[in-house]
């Protein structure tokens, strides 16, 4: 596999992705992270990226069903898959209960971990859908905030939670 | 729609909508057709001369577009000026900053050339391939160490690495001290944060060779600050220089700071002519974006046996760094000084403050800047004085507490609190922390062998930052007023264009909020608009919790010089006196005939219109407001903390935490706490777990995520908060600021309350951060 860019040209692999009920198809350098596949071929920047080390979870996405941080995937390696983001979740301009909440229980400040958080979430409550509140504080502990302390989006995804029951 | 009661409610935030859809939009987020990226190539070494930098290598690549190194840029920028040259005798020694070092490096991190590529990853791989040759020096990176004879200097022109030594001094320190019945001290270090926004510093320039027009999105608090000292780098009036930032992820202080790449972006934008983007990694903003904090401070204090406090002397070491940013020199000196005697009557202060250069990223504000750092000391020496005089710490604070019929207030050191009540604050946060209860509860477990602790932390801030006369007195190179300007368009809906810049704060929501009220409009009618200097004239940005105060307090006045001139328009109109009119609930209605009236709407109409204005006066409805506040604002409160310290594993489990907070009127009591909620995880954090460490060669030992440990969901526990009112009496709106008071209160409640469990062990003091294993070891070494 070709791993860096030298004179010589980059050996580009042809990949298939559904987002958001849209399907691309782009050649991409094996090396090309996920998270700037999604924010820079694919212009959806609502994923955001905090760190380099896989902690912060901004990138956090939806991957054939798993909550996925997209900064420590190839691309490549989500060939052929199905991918959900921040813009995919509101469905005919209504907004989904879990963004609901977090408006309603001013569950965001500066909003750059909003949209990782609100996609573990996502997840999250498909895995349990009657979380604790100490399930819901382990469960979105890959997510860092700095704004909040995190009571509001324990309020709020539990108002989520209660919410998508009905 | 019932609009009387829009100030004060807990309205959903304006800002929202995008921000929970993904359609926000961050400085990273903007891509230019035809952008190119910069690399930094950064140093390895804090310390060490640059004897070459080879950068053939990178420049053959494919896709590399240019290198620059310092040489490059020598003579093209101007060195980064610091804004707040505090005054000292002898003068402040403010050493050379250029945008990229010339010969040497006085960090690690510390960018020495930008590499300019097709895609970010060229440029990455471009900046590895730069050779560049170091002569590594003698490093030092502690400030005690520093100011020794013989340490490395940083600068030759600046002997012992000391850029100032400031004095400040109040009422008769010594003969406080010759009546002392008791004086305590301590060494207390307030350790170096990481700020860490979850947003990492960007900048895209781009630069028009037509018009000469220079457009900057940069992750800033402060954008007219940003123009101005990026005006002053680059050589560029002003008015060429367009700096935006439209939604910032948090800054947290690290984004009032000028940095001096963000010019070189410029440069290189107006130089290649295409536009340019730079975003920094995690490992770059801990490496080179500013830090926090880092004091060491010795201090006596001196009481009588009842109690009272009667004097306080510090000496205080502040760690700047290797360059002086942007605010670095009074924020571990006037921020930090003045309200050293906290919440309590001390009649007497002195306090002298080193301000240290060394191998380290430069130091500037951090969330409470300065304050945290003054609160922390004299609330812990409040409780060390408690402990040897065998008295609740309650009590002591009790005693001391400025009275609520004493103010405004003036301390020793010469400020004047605007108004409090400690008390009421104080008593109300120990009863929802039932804090007798919990004595008990100590004192029952102790014979049971477990430890719980109550930790108190009383504290007052200034904030709304400031008065112009007084913080240029203390050296701030600016007046510390703001702006705002309200549009009134013929339909009766609103533009607000204030010059504070928030990034998280809510302000959209609200000073939409204050205006909605002034005008008697719906919330919907009124959009605020904020960090653009294309659009707004000037401002002094976010920070010191001053956007509510200051920039809110400009648009109440604002608002209120639109509806004087509406008053006149609707006289006219309706055909009376102007001072036979009534306005309520947007509308202008006749004394005693609420029936003859007209609206908001109708007058704004009319005011385009023009046939009903009055003889002589403009057509429109606008107004433009630069308000210098005649005070700072003194926000105040009590925080309990409760904790349990595992005797076993030295693990601190927060039991219960309790905050009463006063910041005077609140516009928007969902957002106030939100703040609330936000500064106690920080300040908790401070005390718990977070401290940027270097070693001796001044490698930053905690430069990723892994390493520097913010709290996740699992460590922060739920925080019961309440709130007493006392508005501020000068402020237009009554309002105080909110933005620091937790990360300024939480820190000492925890220690304090650790403390206190431990204190059987006849343990006084622990310095932070108190993570297990240094608990622990403390544990096993007193029961030895």
């Amino acid at each position: 596999m070709t791993t860096t860019a030298t004179k010589a040209e980059v050996k580009l692999y042809h990949i298939k992705v559904n987002v958001n009920g849209v399907d691309y198809e782009h050649d991409v350098e094996p090396r090309l992270l996920l998270v700037h596949y999604i924010r820079d071929v694919l212009g959806l920047t609502g994923t955001h990226i905090g760190c380099d080390t896989s902690n912060c979870g901004a990138c956090t996405v939806i991957l054939n069903g798993k909550s996925v941080k997209s900064c420590t995937m190839f691309a490549v390696q989500a060939n052929g898959t199905k991918i959900l983001t921040i813009e995919g979740l509101a469905k005919n301009g209504e907004l989904h209960p879990l963004q609901k909440a977090f408006w309603e229980n001013h569950a965001l400040q500066c909003g750059f971990c909003t949209p990782g958080l609100i996609m573990q979430a996502y997840w999250l409550l498909q895995e349990n859908p009657n979380p604790t509140e100490e399930e819901i504080r382990k469960g979105i502990s890959g997510n860092l905030c700095r704004c909040t302390g995190y009571q509001n989006i324990v309020k709020a995804i539990m108002a989520a939670a209660k919410e998508m029951k009905r | 729609m019932a609009v009387t009661a829009i100030f004060g409610a807990r309205v959903k935030r304006k800002e929202d909508p995008r921000l929970i859809t993904g359609k926000g939009l961050y400085t990273a987020d903007i891509t230019p057709p035809g952008c190119l990226y910069v690399a930094f190539v950064r140093s390895p070494y804090a310390h060490a001369r640059i004897k070459s930098i080879n950068a053939s290598k990178a420049t053959s690549m494919r896709g590399v577009v240019a290198v620059f190194t310092g040489k490059d840029i020598k003579g093209k920028l101007n060195p980064v000026p610091t804004g707040w040259p505090i005054k000292t005798d002898p003068p402040i020694k403010i050493p050379t900053y250029y945008p990229l070092p010339i010969d040497k490096v006085r960090y690690q991190g510390e960018a020495v050339a930008a590499v300019v590529a097709e895609n970010p990853y060229i440029a990455r791989d471009a900046a590895e391939a730069i050779e560049v040759e170091y002569e590594p020096l003698p490093t030092v990176v502690n400030q005690e160490e520093a100011i020794k004879p013989g340490a490395p200097l940083l600068y030759e022109d600046v002997p012992n690495n000391i850029s100032f030594i400031w004095n400040l001094k109040g009422g008769d320190v010594e003969s406080a001290f010759k009546e002392a019945d008791v004086i305590v001290e301590k060494r207390l270090i307030n350790h170096r944060l990481q700020p860490t926004p979850m947003e990492p510093r960007a900048i895209v320039a781009q630069y028009n060779a037509v018009t000469g027009d220079l457009t900057c999105h940069i992750t800033t608090q402060a954008p007219h600050i940003h123009r101005l000292l990026l005006s002053m780098m680059l050589n560029m009036p002003e008015h060429k220089i367009r700096v935006i930032a439209i939604d910032v992820g948090g800054g947290f202080g690290s984004k009032i700071p000028t940095y001096g790449i963000d010019a070189v972006v410029c440069h290189i934008a107006k130089e290649l002519r295409r536009p340019i983007k730079f975003v920094e990694d995690r490992r770059e903003n801990y490496l080179a974006t500013t830090h926090g904090r880092d004091h060491i401070q010795y201090v006596q204090l001196a009481a009588k046996k009842d109690g009272r406090i009667i004097g306080l002397k510090v000496t205080s070491y502040a760690n700047l760094g290797a360059y002086l940013s942007t605010a670095a020199p009074g924020v571990p000196t006037y921020l930090f000084g003045l309200m050293l005697s906290g919440a309590y009557k001390i009649k007497a202060v002195d306090c002298t403050v080193y301000g240290v250069l060394t191998n380290t990223a430069p130091v500037d504000a951090y969330r409470g800047a300065g304050r945290p750092e003054a609160t922390y000391l004299i609330e812990r020496m409040v409780d060390i004085l408690a402990q040897r005089l065998k008295t609740d710490p309650a009590e002591i604070r009790r005693i001391n507490f400025i009275r609520s019929n004493e103010f405004p207030y003036t301390t020793c050191t010469g400020i004047q609190y605007d108004s409090g009540n400690y008390e009421e604050a104080f008593e109300k946060a120990l009863e929802l922390a039932e804090y007798k209860k919990w004595r008990e509860e100590q004192a029952k477990a102790r014979t049971e062998g477990r430890l719980i602790g109550i930790g108190l932390s009383s504290y007052v801030e200034i904030c709304g930052l400031g008065p112009s006369r007084a913080v240029r007195g203390t050296g701030f190179a600016l007046g510390l007023y703001d702006s705002a300007i309200i549009r009134v368009h013929p339909s009766g809906k609103v533009t607000v264009l204030t010059g504070t810049s928030p990034h998280g704060q809510g302000e959209e929501t609200a000073f939409a909020q204050i205006v909605a009220e002034e005008f008697g409009i719906p919330i919907e009618d009124v959009e605020v608009i904020h960090g653009d200097t294309g659009m707004i004239q000037w401002g002094m940005g976010t920070y010191g919790s001053r956007t509510v105060p200051v920039g809110g307090g400009a648009i109440a006045l604002a608002a209120r010089k639109v509806l004087d001139k509406a008053k006149k328009i609707a006289a006219n109109m309706l055909e009376v006196r102007e001072e036979d009119l009534v306005f309520e609930r947007g509308k202008f209605y006749v004394k005693g005939v609420p029936t003859r009236f007209v609206t908001f709407q109708q007058v704004a109409l009319a005011s385009y219109q023009g046939e009903y204005l009055p003889a002589g006066m403009e057509p429109g409805l606008d107004a433009t407001v630069f308000y210098d506040p005649e005070n700072f604002t003194f926000p105040f409160g009590t925080h309990v903390c409760i904790v349990e310290v595992d005797k076993e594993t030295g693990q601190i489990k927060i039991l219960k935490y309790v905050s009463v907070d006063d910041c005077g009127r609140q516009i928007n009591p969902m957002i106030v706490e939100g703040q609330v909620h936000g500064g106690i995880t920080q300040g908790i954090a401070q005390a718990l777990w977070e401290e940027a460490v270097y070693d001796s060669n001044g490698n930053l030992l905690t430069a990723s995520l892994n390493d520097y440990v913010i709290p996740t969901a699992v460590e922060v526990p739920n925080f019961i908060n309440d709130f007493t009112v006392t508005p501020s009496p000068h402020n237009p709106l009554g309002v105080k600021g909110v933005g620091e008071t937790g990360t300024i209160a939480a820190t000492p409640a925890i220690v304090n309350a650790v403390v206190d469990a431990l204190s059987y062990l006849g343990i006084d003091h622990i310095d932070m951060p108190l993570r297990p294993e240094k608990i622990w070891r403390i544990i096993k070494e007193k029961l030895k």
